[in-house]
C-alpha cells in the first residue's frame, strides 16, 4: 500500500519519526514523507525506507488547520492509501481533522501493523492500556496514528530524494504568543528509559538522587501526580491517567505506591522496576523487578552499580 | 457566551475491564458509568466558571441511549443549563462527531469544549473532527482557557513543553488537567437538574468509517522478581542480560 508519513518540523532525526517511516515501509508500497519548515536532514529518512520527502518551506510554524491542509494536499499529490502519524500532540489535533477532510477512517494509538488478509484491521490500546482492541477501517483511505515505541526502526539502507512542495496551507488561525520548552531534558513521551519518583522522596530537595540515576542511565525523569500537584516537580513530568502516558523500555519507580491511575500512564512500559519501602505497595503486582527498601539507600546503590556496569562495558 | 460541552460516559476508573460475546463487547456487568473525567472536571467546570464571570449559557450534549441520562443529570446537577441527547449508540468517533457537529452548526455556539480524551477509548478524535466539520480553529489539550471578548487565550501542552496561544471564537477546545477543579453537585443542583430541559434528537445517518471488531486483555504479568536491596549489581545484570533494556 502506498503510504504517506507526516513528520513534525525539525524531527527528521527523532526516533518516533524512524518508527513511523519503518511502519510505512512495512506496508509494502512507496513511502513518501511530508513535512514543513527546514528541510535539512530530511534525506536521512531514506535509511528507514522513505523514497521521497516533500517539504513545504513556505512556513516555519503551523497550526493544526494548516498541517491538515498540507497533508491533504500531499495525499492528493501522491495517491497515498494510508497516512501515518506518530501519535503525539500534533497528531492528536491533526489526524481527526484529516479524517473528516479526506473521508478517511482513523485508527488512534495503533500498536501493531495492520492485518490485511480480510479487510483492514489494526490493534490499538484501549481502556488506558488495560486492554487492546481490533479496529476495522472501512474507508478507501486510512489514517493510522502509531503509538511511540510500538515497533523497532529498521535500517534498510535506502536514500530519499527531497523535493520542495506547495501544500496550500493558507493562513494560521492560532497565534502563538509564547513557547516554553525546558532546555536540555529528554521529552518524556520519546524517552526509552525513565526514572520516576513519588511522595516517598519526602521533598523536592531530595530529587538529586533521582537525577543522578537518570543521568547515568541517560534517562528522562518523571513523577507521580501528588508530587506534581504539590509543586515539587513540574507538571510536564507527571505520568498517569491525567498526566502523560508513556511506553518506555524501562520504567524505574521509587517511592510510588502504584495507584490504578498511575498505572494507567505507565502500563505500556516493557520492563518496570519498583523500589518501595512498603512490601505491600500495589505497584509490585505490576512490576517485573521489585526491591523492598528505602529509596534513599537503594537509588544511590543502583546508580553506583550502573556506573560500574557502564565503565566495564 | 454560548458554550456547548460534549460529554461521554466512561466506566469508573476502578472498573474491572472484561469482554463478552466472544470478546466483541465490553462486559458492562457490574460496571458503574461516570461522566468521562476530562469532560466533567475540566471542560464542564471551566464552561460554568466562564458563564459565572461573563454570562451566557452552557449546553451539554451526549450521544447515547436512555440509560445515559444518569450522566446527563449529573452534568446538569453540577450546573449546566440544558442538555441534548442524540438518541443513538455511539459506534465510533466519526459517528459521534458528525452528530455533535450537526447540532452545533444549527445553534451558533461561540465555544465547543470537550475533554482531551475518554478514558475508555483514549482516541482524542471527536474534538478535532467537530472542529473540521465546523471549519473553525481547534486548540487541543489546553490546560488554561481565558476569554476576552471574542479572543481566547489558552495554555496548551506541546511536544516537550508549553505554549500560550490566542484564537478567535468560534472555536473548539479540548481540555486537560489544570483547566479547573472538580465540582461536587450540591442538593440544590441535584433537585434543579430534574427539571432542567433535556432535548432528545434522532441521529442522522452516517457512513461507517471504523468499527471495533474484537478486544483482548494483556497477558497476565509474571510474578515480580524480588531483589535484595544490597545487591544492585544483580539488578543491573538482569536488566542487561535478561530484560535487555540497558
Amino acid at each position: 500500500m502506498k503510504a504517506l508519513v507526516y513528520i513534525n518540523t525539525n524531527h527528521f532525526a527523532a526516533k518516533a519519526s524512524f518508527e513511523a517511516v519503518t511502519y510505512a515501509k512495512k506496508l509494502g508500497g512507496e513511502v513518501t514523507v511530508v513535512a514543513y519548515g527546514n528541510a535539512a536532514g530530511a534525506e536521512a529518512l531514506g535509511v528507514y525506507g522513505a523514497n521521497k520527502v516533500l517539504v513545504d518551506s513556505s512556513i516555519n510554524e503551523a497550526d493544526n488547520q494548516q498541517i491538515t491542509r498540507l497533508v491533504a494536499s500531499a495525499v492528493e499529490a501522491t495517491g497515498a492509501e494510508v497516512v501515518i502519524f506518530s501519535h503525539d500532540l500534533v497528531a492528536k489535533a491533526v489526524a481527526p481533522r484529516l479524517s473528516v477532510r479526506l473521508k478517511a477512517g482513523l485508527i488512534s494509538g495503533a500498536i501493531a501493523l495492520p492485518e490485511t488478509g480480510n479487510g483492514f484491521t489494526c490493534k490499538v490500546n484501549v481502556f488506558s492500556g488495560k486492554a487492546f482492541g481490533n479496529v476495522a477501517v472501512k474507508t478507501a483511505v486510512k489514517i493510522i496514528s502509531l503509538l511511540p515505541n510500538s515497533i523497532q526502526p529498521e535500517n534498510v539502507g535506502g536514500t530519499a530524494t527531497v523535493e520542495a512542495f506547495n501544500g496550500n496551507v493558507g493562513a494560521a488561525a492560532i497565534k502563538v504568543v509564547d513557547t516554553k520548552k525546558p532546555e536540555g531534558s529528554i521529552p518524556l513521551p520519546e524517552a526509552d528509559l525513565v526514572v520516576s519518583a513519588g511522595r516517598g522522596l519526602k521533598g523536592p530537595e531530595n530529587w538529586g538522587i533521582v537525577e543522578d540515576l537518570a543521568n547515568v542511565l541517560g534517562a528522562a525523569t518523571a513523577c507521580s501526580r501528588p508530587v506534581a500537584d504539590i509543586g515539587w516537580r513540574p507538571h510536564h513530568e507527571h505520568v498517569g491517567q491525567t498526566g502523560v502516558a508513556i511506553r518506555p523500555n524501562l520504567y524505574i519507580a521509587a517511592g510510588i505506591s502504584g495507584a490504578i491511575q498511575h498505572l494507567a500512564g505507565v502500563n505500556g512500559s516493557k520492563v518496570i522496576v519498583v523500589i518501595n519501602s512498603d512490601s505491600e505497595a500495589p505497584f509490585f503486582k505490576a512490576a517485573d523487578y521489585g526491591i523492598v527498601g528505602d529509596a534513599f539507600e537503594v537509588l544511590p546503590k543502583l546508580t553506583e552499580a550502573l556506573k560500574n556496569f557502564k565503565n566495564a562495558n | 457566551m454560548n458554550i456547548l460541552v460534549c460529554i461521554s460516559k466512561s466506566p469508573d476508573t476502578t472498573s474491572k475491564i472484561a469482554f463478552t460475546d466472544g470478546n466483541t463487547k465490553f462486559d458492562e456487568n457490574g460496571v458503574q458509568y461516570i461522566v468521562n473525567p476530562y469532560d466533567e472536571w475540566y471542560a464542564l467546570v471551566r464552561a460554568l466558571e466562564l458563564k459565572e464571570t461573563i454570562g451566557g449559557n452552557v449546553t451539554i450534549i451526549t450521544v447515547g441511549n436512555t440509560a445515559d441520562e444518569s450522566i446527563i443529570r449529573k452534568a446538569l446537577a453540577i450546573g449546566a443549563d440544558n442538555a441534548v441527547r442524540i438518541d443513538a449508540e455511539p459506534t465510533d468517533a466519526f459517528f459521534v462527531a458528525t452528530q455533535i457537529a450537526e447540532y452545533a452548526k444549527k445553534n451558533n455556539f461561540d465555544l465547543v469544549l470537550t475533554g482531551k480524551e475518554t478514558i475508555n477509548y483514549n482516541g482524542s478524535q471527536v474534538a478535532g473532527m467537530v472542529a473540521e466539520f465546523l471549519d473553525v480553529p481547534f486548540a487541543s489539550q489546553a490546560s488554561k482557557l481565558d476569554v476576552n471578548g471574542t479572543t481566547l487565550t489558552l495554555e496548551q501542552e506541546i511536544v516537550g513543553g508549553l505554549q500560550i496561544v490566542e484564537v478567535s471564537t468560534p472555536a473548539v477546545v479540548s481540555c486537560a488537567k489544570g483547566m479547573a477543579e472538580q465540582r461536587i453537585p450540591n442538593m440544590r443542583g441535584i433537585m434543579a437538574a430534574r427539571t432542567k430541559p433535556l432535548e432528545v434528537i434522532s441521529p442522522s445517518a452516517v457512513e461507517v468509517y471504523t468499527s471495533f471488531e474484537s478486544y483482548s486483555l494483556p497477558d497476565a504479568k509474571k510474578a515480580c522478581r524480588m531483589i535484595d536491596p544490597s545487591n544492585m549489581a544483580e539488578l543491573v545484570d538482569l536488566l542487561h542480560n535478561e530484560a535487555k533494556v540497558i
